[in-house]
């Protein structure tokens, strides 16, 4: 029986401020979920702290709301144990790009096969609007007492040059563009990292649905022009179609012109996406050959209650 | 037959082969049939620190060392500085003669200190500021002097063997060190050829040329000093031995066990064990496909028990193993399993903090910290190892109770055990059942994966299965999992929580809570790998009718009251033992029994306890001339 949209929503109360760009991206897993008809038992939700950390109670299936900062890490060691799980993994800026960083950065050189989302508004909402690791330096949002004193991480170049071989932006209020992107990320061979831009209605001032409508420059004379437009619509192409190091450079090269577009003119779409380089999964085989055929998770490790692990090889080297 | 009781000293650079050569002696004296007991010791440093092994032989049980040093192989000139005085009468030092005109002052690793205490010792001989004045105090003592240029024998054996490369190769003198001790002690030359073989199996290029270097130290060795008063002679061998490094146990016990994951970050003495668990990750399974352990290395220790977890809700039994600094980073994470009721192991090799302390050295610090690690209340097990071969099927245990409670399970082991090297018995993986407690293969209908039930245990449901969808979070939350602020919920799975606490120890047989070595008047109190040196120290005693009982308390959290006052009932002095500063245990006996320790016995240089000072100490105390705090000291 078909799996429908529906039944990817559980009851849950949703507690997000009226019109937060975080509805849009759980409708968006939600849609993503249910087009790719995943059993909702093959699939789990890994969230962080914050507004965004709530994610994993509104969608039905698997749902793991863990530590601040540390989503990647249970996320990484469930699907390593479970291969055959489909893992999103999802959480703030302040989550995954401030306390989280050192494990964003060690998950991209891993390379595990898993969709990380991070819902990206420049501020720490929950604790009432300080500036998160991706607000401008010198911007004041309503309820810092002074200008940011911060340089604002890029995102997407920090997936660039940590190993992300899926790198994509999506915007909260174009769900689906956004539902879209999360398919391509959860069918990528990889670690695929989806930055999605989030308006904060309640503490970013500054980075609004209008502001990224192009409606605060609107005058008269001037007709509304959106600052976000879709790579895909350029002609771009993101895709590593073949193992050099020229191919590579180049690639890798014009995402990071492109992830450093602000402020007129925003992109969203794929910005990379390499499938040559090895997932963390087949580096387990190189080690363990029958890893996906028996994984931790699937391994038999008793029979009636007693080991049936044999270590006498190894006592034998041991005997005296 | 014959005692014999010898301990082995081998000192060097560290960096320099101390290791291997203390693991060549130790396997040629368990291929005679003799006990060993071994112990590292060594700076935080890669090269050139003083780093030494001491090996004791016995044809004994022995589960610990002494002050006596009978025979000391000396490859470099601080290991006689350190250690010279410790070398009985009778006994002997091997030492490169081409050190002996080696000033103090010209040692740079020694630390000013030790420096200082060492020429007031030879001032108040008047002895000059030498090698050869410490040497010339041991011999007035009665200690064998028996000096062998290292270099000259490396030449001559060059030019007859015709290998100009062995002239002068300095990283020889290990293997030079251990069969001169070899020759000297009188062993059969094969047993050390035998062990060279074995020691240097994975390193077949440099296999042969050591071969032949030990056999021609030995020859020297041999012919040169014939007559030291104590020999080794092969004994009749006990079968069933093994000869493990103490991060074995663990290890071997993780495999046995079914824990097929294991994250983990580099630290000292911690990953040795993950590593070895690495070295051997595809595993032979009886009746089955082979398996495998996943050994991950983590960017930091936060990561590791992350990953723990995130592994654990798939079903998968999983552990990581750390020390007191990592350890301190998995705090909060610890915390997240303990509210989401999932059973996972962590491995506490600990080590002398506060910080980064005595980062190789030993301690037992970390009892109090492991009890309550982590913000707010939750339930976990502590539990703890006494020796190497207990650590192998209490890792079974610790395994079975994180499942059965599902609970958090820190299962205590320290840097004395890591890296110890003793014989035991052969590990019996069928003494070591695997009970997953109420992990579910199938589920039925609705599921709530905190469902309160009357053992607070709730049917655990894993990632992947059918109809077992649940949800997990830091916060508080329903038996579905879903955050709840509500207080009658709040108060019903905090109470489900903490019930099991009480379970446990209902449920958990009295003999895995504690081991009582008999009851006297005196008893001693202790925890984890003072075991050894404990009852080493309680078998001197007896020699001279002097009985002191000893409770070895396994389950120290939740603490096992009940049973260790039915224990008590007829003590009158309580003597606690501990590797610590404060006396933790102590503080947890005056807490539970209302009853404090009249004596501790504590130790915190990061030297493990020999059983001679321990002796000493319980022998003061029951002549009624001791202090009510002993602090040993013993060991460079």
């Amino acid at each position: 029986m078909a799996l429908k949209l529906g039944d990817y929503k559980t009851e849950v109360h949703n507690d997000w401020c009226p019109g937060c760009g975080d509805f849009g991206i759980v409708n968006a897993i939600q849609m993503a979920l249910s087009e790719m008809q995943i059993p909702r038992h093959q699939a789990a939700i890994f969230s962080g702290i914050g507004c965004s950390g709530k994610t994993s109670h509104f969608i039905n299936v698997y749902g793991v709301h863990t530590l601040h900062g540390r989503v990647l890490t249970f996320a990484q060691g469930a699907k390593i144990a479970n291969p055959d799980m489909t893992i999103i993994a999802a959480g703030g800026d302040g989550d995954g790009l401030g306390i989280g960083v050192g494990h964003f950065i060690a998950a991209g050189r891993r390379n595990l096969d898993l969709t990380y989302i991070i819902f990206n508004n420049g501020v720490y909402g929950l604790t009432k609007g300080q500036a998160s690791p991706t607000l401008r330096l010198g911007e004041k949002t309503k309820s810092l007492p002074s200008p940011n004193t911060n340089y604002n991480v890029n995102p997407i170049g920090l997936a660039i040059t940590s190993g992300f071989t899926f790198i994509a932006r999506g915007y909260a209020y174009d769900v689906r563009h956004l539902k879209d992107l999360i398919i391509a990320a959860v069918r990528h061979k990889g670690l695929a990292f989806l930055d999605v831009l989030q308006p904060c209605p309640t503490y970013n001032d500054i980075n609004t649905r209008d502001w990224y409508s192009g409606m605060d420059g609107m005058t008269e004379s001037q007709k509304q022009h959106s600052r976000i437009y879709k790579l895909e619509d350029t002609g771009y192409d993101p895709v590593v179609h073949y193992d050099s190091e020229t191919e590579f450079n180049e690639k890798l090269t014009q995402a990071l012109i492109k992830s450093l577009e602000w402020d007129t003119k925003i992109p969203t779409g794929v910005f990379y996406k390499n499938e040559i380089i090895s997932q963390y999964e087949n580096r387990i085989i190189d080690k363990i050959p029958n890893y996906l055929e028996n994984p931790p998770a699937a391994q038999v490790v008793s029979s009636n209650n007693k080991p049936t692990t044999d270590i006498s090889k190894i006592l034998d080297s041991m005997s005296v | 037959m014959e005692q014999t009781d010898i301990s082995w000293l081998i000192g060097g650079p560290q960096g320099s082969g101390v290791e291997s050569g203390a693991n060549i002696f130790s396997r040629a004296c368990a291929a005679m049939g003799y006990e060993i007991f071994g112990k590292r010791e060594f700076y935080s440093n890669i090269k050139g620190e003083h780093s030494y092994f001491v090996v004791r032989v016995s044809n004994n049980v022995i589960r610990s060392n002494i002050n006596d040093v009978t025979m000391m192989a000396a490859f470099d000139a601080e290991t006689i500085f350190r250690h010279a005085d410790e070398v009985i009468k009778n006994g002997a030092i091997i030492y490169d003669s081409d050190l002996a005109t080696t000033k103090v002052d010209e040692v740079h690793n020694m630390d000013l200190n030790y420096k200082q205490r060492l020429l007031k010792h030879l001032d108040s001989k008047n002895k000059p500021h030498t090698i050869q004045g410490l040497l010339d105090v041991a011999q007035e003592r009665g200690v064998n002097l028996y000096p062998i240029s290292f270099r000259n024998v490396l030449s001559t054996m060059a030019d007859e063997v015709n290998n100009p490369r062995l002239k002068g190769m300095v990283r020889m003198f290990n293997v030079l060190s251990v069969s001169f001790s070899l020759g000297v002690f009188g062993m059969p030359p094969e047993t050390l050829l035998n062990s060279v073989d074995i020691i240097f199996a994975k390193k077949q290029a440099i296999a042969d040329l050591n071969k032949k270097t030990a056999n021609y130290a030995y020859n020297y060795a041999a012919a040169k000093f014939p007559n030291f008063t104590y020999r080794l002679k092969p004994i009749e061998k006990k079968s069933g031995n093994i000869l493990i490094q103490g991060y074995q146990g663990t290890a071997l016990g993780k495999m046995v066990c079914g824990c097929r994951f294991q994250p983990y970050y580099p630290i000292t003495p911690a990953s040795d064990e993950s590593v070895y668990l690495e070295s051997n990750e595809l595993l032979d399974v009886k009746e089955n496909r082979p398996g495998s352990t996943v050994v991950v290395q983590t960017e930091d220790e936060i990561s590791a028990m992350g990953m723990t977890i995130g592994s654990a809700l798939t079903g998968t039994r999983s552990a990581t193993c750390t020390s007191g600094p990592g350890f301190s980073l998995m705090a909060e994470t610890l915390g997240w399993a303990g509210i989401n009721e999932v059973p996972v192991v962590i491995t506490l090799y600990q080590r002398s903090g506060p910080s980064t302390g005595l980062p190789t050295r030993h301690g037992q610090d970390d009892l109090m910290f492991a009890i309550y690690a982590g913000h707010g209340e939750f339930p976990k097990m502590v539990y703890a190892s006494g020796d190497i071969e207990e650590s192998f099927y209490d890792t079974g245990r610790c395994f079975n109770y994180a499942d059965i409670y599902q609970v958090p399970v820190i299962h205590m082991m320290d840097k004395f055990l890591a890296s110890s090297v003793v014989t035991c018995k052969r590990f019996e993986s069928d003494k070591i059942t695997i009970n997953r407690g109420k992990l579910l293969d199938k589920i039925e209908g609705d599921y709530k994966r905190f469902e309160f039930v009357p053992d607070g245990i709730s049917p655990r449901s894993k990632l992947g299965l059918e109809n077992g969808i649940f949800w997990n979070t830091g916060d508080e939350s329903d038996e579905h999992g879903h955050i709840s602020e509500d207080p009658e919920i709040r108060i019903k799975k905090m109470d489900k929580r903490h019930s099991k606490l009480e379970h446990m120890l209902k449920t958990i047989p009295t003999e895995e809570q504690a081991i009582s070595y008999g009851i006297s008047d005196y008893c001693i109190m202790s925890w984890g790998s003072t075991k050894g040196p404990i009852l080493d120290a309680i078998d001197m005693l007896k020699k001279e009718n002097i009985n002191v009982g000893f409770i070895q308390i396994k389950l120290l959290h939740p603490f096992p009251t009940d049973y260790i006052k039915s224990l008590l009932k007829n003590v009158k002095t309580i003597i606690d033992i501990e590797a610590n500063q404060t006396g933790q245990l102590g503080l947890l006996l005056t807490q539970n029994l209302e009853k404090s320790p009249d004596y501790y016995i504590l130790k915190y240089t990061g030297r493990a306890m020999t059983s001679t000072e321990l002796y000493d100490s319980l022998k003061s105390i029951i002549a009624n001339k001791a202090e009510k705090r002993q602090v040993l000291t013993h060991g460079a």
